[in-house]
């Protein structure tokens, strides 16, 4: 859970410098819950809310620091261009990945119809 | 009030690679379910990607030959959301840094090219396949689903253009380009009906005039080019008709029926906050520089655009340039080997378009199997051009030298086809028909001139039709009025 929640907090980062900088940003907790398939429950709202609103207050420390002469970084490490050639390699035994299934048939993960409001038809790409 | 359709469309484009896009498992289509996976495309724990490197330079040249801007810097982004076919729980993609941004791709629908501008071209993968067990196969009255990984981590670039497109006409023309586009440079087998290339449209509507766009919506599930233009135009109707009923248009997906003929509603539109894209930490930036960049230039091939720019410039009208430069690479090298051999570029262009794919279908014969090189052609065009065939005469020559009847002369000479426009000779013919039909003469010269139409029937009798049906109308009135 704590996962998801820094995700979403990481995001909220990146597309709210600004508002993070005057420290106006008001988390959305039930919403992004909801997008982390997590049923809170009021308590729990309260509790992780308070525990995001501490997060972004730190995040906004940081803000405040001057880096306009610093390049945007995405990586920690500075490595680039780590690459592998178009080579086809074994793949995995197919009972062995099955097997690690919950439920198969015909050769497929068997898995329940519809996950909510976010499953649609076809891919999603 | 008339209704302006704005449309753009994303296209997904998967790469012939031999292996997916982050790990070593082969790329296959229609293979048993599950037999092409492995830790980093069942997202295993401990499993990391790293990208191929002949995606990436299949990229490289999509973007180039969108006259896209290839960037120094891109990376790797997380798109997040759930769904079955999607093991990791987020979709390897990019963001606000993608590999190729602001191209155009130009779209000739026979009312003269426009460009259609491309905003971004972005590397990501493909998910797994879902199948809906129950009744419809639906995933509303599905009783379960079946997940194949072997697409899951496809190398897939999707393309989005800007909303440039007027028309279903036009969205189509776009497709098909693109589409042609791709298989040119041997990046993509593009086969609709397999899901290797797939489009969706963005479609909204503005009144005529207005610079402010519509409410777009999104439609999706078009499997061949007619159902895309077909989609379209239909969606344009609705959107019409909902303004012109006073009702407001929703931001939505909607799904494509293609028995019906209708688009229905799926669901709200997500906004892209929703998922909550950021970078991905196991990707380390890419870097593609000056080098890298010319060593694919290098290999790219001649595009249909330009090359119906050459058309253009060898006299072609716009529609013959469109069919010919889209046209199977067999049939292009024959024209482009008969107007090196002297044919004159139109002619030939409309025997290969015309005649010659006519009698392609009539015996099922693929271009690369016709008896026919560029050299023969020229002398076949080059005979009628000289007065030696006439047109008809001409496509039974081709039909002989199709059947391997040798040359067109040859052909034409064993058929008895030589056009006689030899000027003594169909005058004399003309002299003799003249001296047998007094009574059409009389009337004739009483004004009554549509009977020439009548002698040259004549003439071309005496003939045993071989003279030259022009030359014979040119002397008969000469001779006549003298
Ligand atoms: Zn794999």
């Amino acid at each position: 859970m704590t996962r998801w929640l820094a995700l979403t907090l990481a995001n909220v980062m990146r597309q709210g410098t600004s508002l993070c900088r005057a420290m106006a940003i008001e988390i959305d907790i039930a919403h992004v819950a909801r997008l982390a398939r997590l049923d809170l429950d009021e308590d729990q709202l309260a509790h992780y809310g308070a525990q995001l609103d501490a997060i972004v207050a730190y995040a906004a420390e940081v803000q405040a620091v001057d880096t306009s002469d610093i390049p945007e970084m995405s990586h920690p490490m500075g490595m680039e261009n780590s690459f592998r050639d178009d080579v086809v390699v074994p793949s995995l035994d197919r009972d062995q990945v099955l097997e690690m299934a919950p439920a198969q048939e015909d050769g497929a993960f068997l898995v329940p119809p519809s996950l909510g409001d976010e499953a649609e038809e076809g891919d999603e790409s | 009030m008339t209704w302006a359709p704005v449309v753009g469309i994303e296209v997904h484009v998967e790469l012939r690679t031999l292996s997916k896009m982050f790990c070593g498992c082969a790329v296959s289509f229609g293979g048993a379910p599950n037999t092409n996976v492995c830790p980093t495309c069942l997202a295993l724990p401990g499993a990391l990607p790293v990208p191929n490197r002949t995606a990436l330079d299949s990229i490289v040249a999509i973007g180039l030959a969108l006259n896209c801007d290839i960037n120094e810097h891109s990376i790797f982004h997380r798109k997040n959301y759930f769904y079955t076919d999607l093991p990791k729980n987020y979709q390897i993609s990019q963001f606000d840094l993608p590999i190729a941004t602001d191209g155009w791709l130009e779209v000739d629908t026979g009312e003269g090219p426009r460009r259609i501008r491309i905003e971004r071209a972005h590397m990501e993968e493909d998910t797994g396949k879902s199948t809906h067990v129950g009744e419809g196969g639906r995933i509303h009255t599905a009783e379960k689903t079946l997940v194949d990984f072997n697409r899951a981590g496809t190398p897939l670039v999707e393309i989005v253009s800007r909303p440039d497109i007027h028309s279903a006409v036009e969205a189509r023309a776009y497709a098909q380009e693109l589409r042609a586009l791709v298989v040119e440079l041997g990046v993509s087998d593009a086969r609709m009906e397999e899901g290797s290339i797939r489009f969706d449209a963005n479609v909204s509507i503005r009144p005529h005039g207005d610079s402010e766009l519509g409410t777009k919506v999104e439609i999706k599930n078009m499997n061949s080019f007619r159902s895309l233009e077909r989609a379209v135009d239909h969606e344009i109707g609705r959107q019409i008709g909902a303004m012109e009923a006073g009702k407001p248009i929703v931001q939505e997906t909607r799904h494509w029926d293609e028995a019906g003929g209708l688009t229905t509603s799926m669901r709200g539109k997500e906004g892209s906050s929703d998922y909550r894209y950021f970078p991905d930490p196991d990707l380390v930036p890419l870097r593609i520089d000056e080098e890298w960049i010319e060593r694919i230039r290098g290999t790219l091939p001649e595009l249909p655009s330009t090359r119906r720019q050459r058309y253009l410039g060898q006299g072609l009208d716009s529609h013959s340039a469109g069919v010919l430069a889209s046209s199977d690479a067999d049939l292009r090298s024959l024209h482009d080997d008969a107007v090196a051999s002297g044919a004159d570029p139109t002619a030939s262009a409309n025997w290969i378009t015309g005649e010659i794919t006519a009698w392609m279908r009539r015996t099922e014969t693929e271009p690369g199997d016709l008896d026919l090189d560029g050299a023969r052609l020229a002398e076949m065009v080059g005979m009628v051009a000289d007065g030696d065939l006439s047109a008809s005469a001409a496509k039974d020559v081709l039909d002989g030298v199709l059947s391997g009847e040798g040359g067109p002369r040859e052909v034409a000479e064993a058929r008895d086809l030589i056009q006689v426009s030899d000027r003594a000779a169909v005058s004399e013919i003309v002299g003799s028909v003249l001296a047998d039909n007094p009574e059409a003469v009389a009337r004739y010269r009483d004004g009554e001139h549509k009977v020439v139409g009548f002698l040259v029937g004549q003439v071309m009798r005496a003939s045993g039709g071989k003279a030259d049906p022009q030359l014979a109308n040119e002397l008969l009135r000469a001779q006549l009025s003298g």
